[in-house]
């Protein structure tokens, strides 16, 4: 009896319609695929991207090369140099983060006493050439400078959680 | 219970201590670790800290451990129930005030604050009301202050009246506005003072020149020896990436005990100043040319096969290591040349065959402290060996009857019994001398010099503390070393030894006079003071012939020359010089005709012997800047271009093995060797002669260390000349 209802299954090309019932059904379904890069997906105010150093509202870089993130650092990418500031306080000499090292993990960004060391939303960035992929104190702090809004925004979102 | 033993029990656990101690004492012997801020086993206990208090049966309250003497059948508990609330609560008051700053706290992450705060401080503060902040102390170019972190231990006040002496600072106010501070604004001046870094349990005294520079955790830790003394202190330096960041004490209580000078803390600055040798040079035509490592050590080797064997020299410096002194002295030997010396600062050399096989100090540095009867000849203790002055200081304090016989007053922190600076020091030692003799009759070798000397109330009582002493120690110091009639110093001093029975003892310069003595750095001796066939030319004899090759090692000859005048004129004036130099001075410009850069004490494996003739060696510590090479090596290559034989060493320590197996079993002895008699040196005798080298020129590492060069010490010898 069972060879006799697979013979005739096969012979009306059963699983194919049944198959093609499913394409049916996602015609009609709303779409999901985005058309990257015009359209991008929602981020997580959390999402760790980019590194970027902030600054206070007064100018005032706010990392006090404490080396904790160096420290915390499970990858070893990041360096600090520091000396004694203009004004006598402690402040870095060289923050370099290694790109290439990084995993993103966001623990500098965790371990850091001031929120001075950020993982922005930033994803999209490239490198040209070789050495691109340190990110150099003035570079990090120049993208601080240039998101802070968005920075700012994503820590006040995020705040009520931790 | 037998004498003096008390059984007490700890944490349940049974003990038996002495009669006497204390119980944070006893644990600490034990390994039970009671918290502590206040307490440090060098320094009288003042209790004031509270963290340490413990649970002891019977008490009706906690008691503080570093100040509860043990008592027979004592219960301890150092982790009951009711210690540890009453240290948690001690906590906390000690965190009121103090601020949260560990972030940018150089203290951070090697504070016992910190530390204990995380085992005995509660998560979330208490205190809502404001917190004391205190004004910043200038405390000088060695330490910084950050005085609203100070939880008022007072180490650092009992350290600068019981180590120093020189109470430096106090405390002022009490209860809440009490601070530590100095009575009058002025920098901590004393030579230990920078000492207080380290036993500061918080980051409220810090170390200035390190300020912010690095974290605890991210610097490796090495061993080294100091270079700066005879004493050769042990110290751990700090490298990060290869840079020294900043030098701490390697505890050793038969030299340094826990304490460090400061010019063995900052002299290590010196190694990054801007005039470091970083590429061989040679001198063409007047003008200075980079050269490769090659083509200079071809030139050195031609000139030096080129002079003749009594027409070389070599000029060593005392801070030389043991294994670079080997390599000069061999390749003098190969040279066929005895014209070798690295007395550079000696002026007289009159008597050099009787000196002892090497400069020692006739007993131990530890041994010193024993001492009931101590005379001081020619030396500014302080300023030349801070931590043989420490141990003379404890000394005096222990009753020990200490006297000084010098050319200038200078200061000293214990009761000193005679304080003789007048008249010259050979007339002095000549009263002292006949004195001490009564009716005995004096030595040959003195006879002339004690000719009708009648000695004063002063010297006789010198003579009769020497006498009457079960441990009497004479130190004979480096002014005294360098002193124009040095010879006879040594032969009074020999004399008055021998009639009062005292150790005869002697200070030497840099780190490695004794290294250098054994190694044969001298015209009249081999290694292992061996006498030579034919005594070569001396350090004062040596630039003022006319030699066909100079060669100088590790010295600048415009400072560390005092054995003869316009040093630098003279060796301008030899046919070739070449110098094996850390730094690229001025006057080795004017000098020398080829430069070769060699490592400094940091940067190449050595040995020093101190003067208690301990050998200590140590391992590069940091990397060489530029082209430079450790001195050994340079020294073994161009033995190799000389074809010397059996120069293939591979380490620093084969060098060193080679010379001890050389030495076999050298036993030091003061005792003076010579019979004749010495001529007068009444004109040599100039008791106003200023032959004191000032604490921070002694060598050319820490004539460059920065810090130590702003210190009012090093200013107000800069502005004398000095």
């Amino acid at each position: 009896m069972d060879r006799v209802r697979s013979f005739i299954k096969t012979f009306l090309l059963w699983e194919l319609w049944q198959g093609l019932s499913v394409t049916l059904r996602s015609f009609f379904l709303p779409k999901v695929t985005l058309n990257y890069p015009e359209e991008k997906a929602p981020q997580s105010v959390r999402f760790r991207g980019l590194h970027a150093l902030r600054r206070y509202p007064n100018g005032e870089e706010r990392c006090i090369a404490c080396k904790l993130c160096e420290a915390v650092c499970p990858a070893l990418a990041i360096t600090i140099e520091s000396e004694v500031g203009e004004d006598g306080t402690r402040r870095t000499t060289r923050y370099d983060i290694d790109l290439f090292k990084c995993i993103y993990c966001g623990f500098c960004e965790e371990a850091c006493p001031v929120d001075a060391i950020v993982e922005t939303r930033i994803h999209e960035y490239h490198m040209e050439a070789a050495g691109e992929n340190i990110m150099t104190k003035d570079k990090l702090l120049a993208i601080g400078d240039k998101f802070e809004a968005m920075i700012s925004a994503d820590k006040a979102a995020d705040a009520s959680y931790k | 219970m037998s004498d003096g033993i008390v059984n007490i029990e700890v944490d349940g656990k049974p003990v038996e201590a002495r009669k006497g101690q204390m119980i944070m004492e006893v644990t600490d012997e034990i390994g039970i670790y009671i918290p502590r801020f206040c307490y440090h086993k060098k320094l009288s206990i003042a209790a004031n800290c509270r963290m340490c208090l413990v649970e002891v049966e019977k008490a009706p309250k906690p008691m503080p451990a570093c100040a509860t003497p043990v008592g027979e059948g004592m219960k301890v508990f150092t982790r009951s129930p009711a210690a540890i609330s009453a240290q948690k609560a001690v906590m906390e008051f000690l965190l009121i005030n103090h601020p949260l700053d560990c972030p940018i706290c150089d203290q951070g992450g090697e504070c016992e604050l910190q530390d204990l705060a995380l085992g005995y401080g509660r998560d979330v503060s208490r205190y809502n009301e404001r917190k004391r902040v205190v004004k910043d102390k200038d405390l000088g170019p060695l330490v910084s202050t950050d005085m609203t972190r100070c939880i008022h231990c007072t180490r650092c006040v009992r350290f600068s009246q019981e180590i120093q002496g020189l109470q430096e600072l106090g405390t002022i106010g009490r209860a809440e506005d009490m601070k530590i501070s100095m009575y009058i604004e002025k920098s901590v001046d004393h030579e230990l003072s920078a000492n207080i870094i380290d036993i500061c349990p918080v980051g409220a005294l810090n170390n200035k020149p390190y300020r912010y520079s690095a974290r605890a955790w991210e610097m490796e830790q090495r061993q080294t020896v100091s270079p700066h003394d005879c004493v050769g202190s042990n110290m751990y330096v700090h490298v990060l990436r290869g840079t020294i960041k900043r030098v701490v004490p390697r505890e050793n209580e038969e030299i340094n005990e826990t304490w460090l000078s400061d010019r063995d803390r900052f002299g290590y600055e010196g190694i990054y100043s801007d005039d470091r040798l970083l590429s061989p040079r040679v001198k063409q035509d007047g003008a200075w040319e980079d050269i490769g490592w090659d083509e200079a050590l071809k030139i050195l080797a031609e000139n030096l096969e080129g002079a003749g064997a009594d027409k070389t020299g070599i000029l060593s410096s005392p801070g030389a290591t043991l294994e670079e002194s080997h390599l000069l002295a061999r390749l003098a030997d190969h040279l066929g040349t005895a014209n070798i010396d690295y007395r550079i600062r000696q002026r007289d050399f009159s008597d050099q065959d009787n000196d002892p096989v090497f400069p020692w100090l006739g007993s131990t540095i530890a041994e010193l402290e024993a001492s009931d009867a101590i005379l001081v000849i020619g030396s500014n203790l302080r300023k030349e060996v801070p931590i043989i002055a420490h141990r003379v200081r404890k000394a005096a304090l222990a009753g020990s009857k200490v006297s000084f016989v010098n050319n200038d007053a200078f200061e000293y922190h214990f009761p000193v019994e005679e304080n003789i600076h007048d008249g010259g020091l050979v007339k002095q030692l000549a009263g002292i001398a006949v004195a001490a003799a009564g009716k005995k009759k004096l030595p040959k070798p003195v006879g002339a010099l004690v000719k009708g000397v009648k000695p004063r109330d002063s010297q006789r009582r010198i003579a009769d503390s020497l006498a009457g002493a079960k441990h009497a120690q004479i130190l004979l110091g480096l002014i005294a070393g360098r002193h124009q009639a040095s010879s006879a110093l040594r032969a009074l001093v020999a004399a008055i030894s021998e009639l009062t029975g005292a150790k005869f003892g002697v200070l030497s310069e840099g780190s490695n006079s004794a290294g250098a003595s054994l190694a044969g750095v001298q015209p009249h001796r081999g290694s292992g003071g061996h006498k030579r066939k034919a005594a070569g030319l001396h350090a004062g004899e040596m630039l003022d012939a006319s030699l066909d090759a100079v060669l100088l090692y590790g010295l600048e000859p415009d400072y560390d020359i005092c054995c003869t005048d316009d040093a630098v004129k003279k060796l301008a004036g030899q046919k070739f010089v070449a110098a094996l130099t850390s730094y690229n001075s001025d006057a080795l410009q004017d000098a020398a005709d080829l430069l070769l850069p060699i490592g400094t004490f940091a940067e190449s494996a050595g040995t020093f012997v101190n003067c208690e003739g301990r050998w200590q060696s140590f391992n590069g510590v940091a990397n060489l800047p530029g082209e430079a090479r450790p001195g050994w090596k340079v020294l073994r290559v161009l033995g190799n271009l000389l074809d010397a034989e059996n120069f293939d060493y591979q380490t620093s320590e084969e060098v060193r093995d080679e010379l001890r197996d050389l030495l076999g079993d050298i036993q030091p002895d003061n005792r003076y060797a010579g019979k004749k008699a010495l001529g007068k040196v009444n004109g040599a005798d100039d008791p106003d002669a200023r032959i004191d080298i000032p604490i921070y020129r002694t060598d050319a590492i820490v004539r460059r260390a920065r810090a130590l060069q702003l210190t009012p010490e090093a200013q107000r010898s800069a502005y004398e000349g000095g």
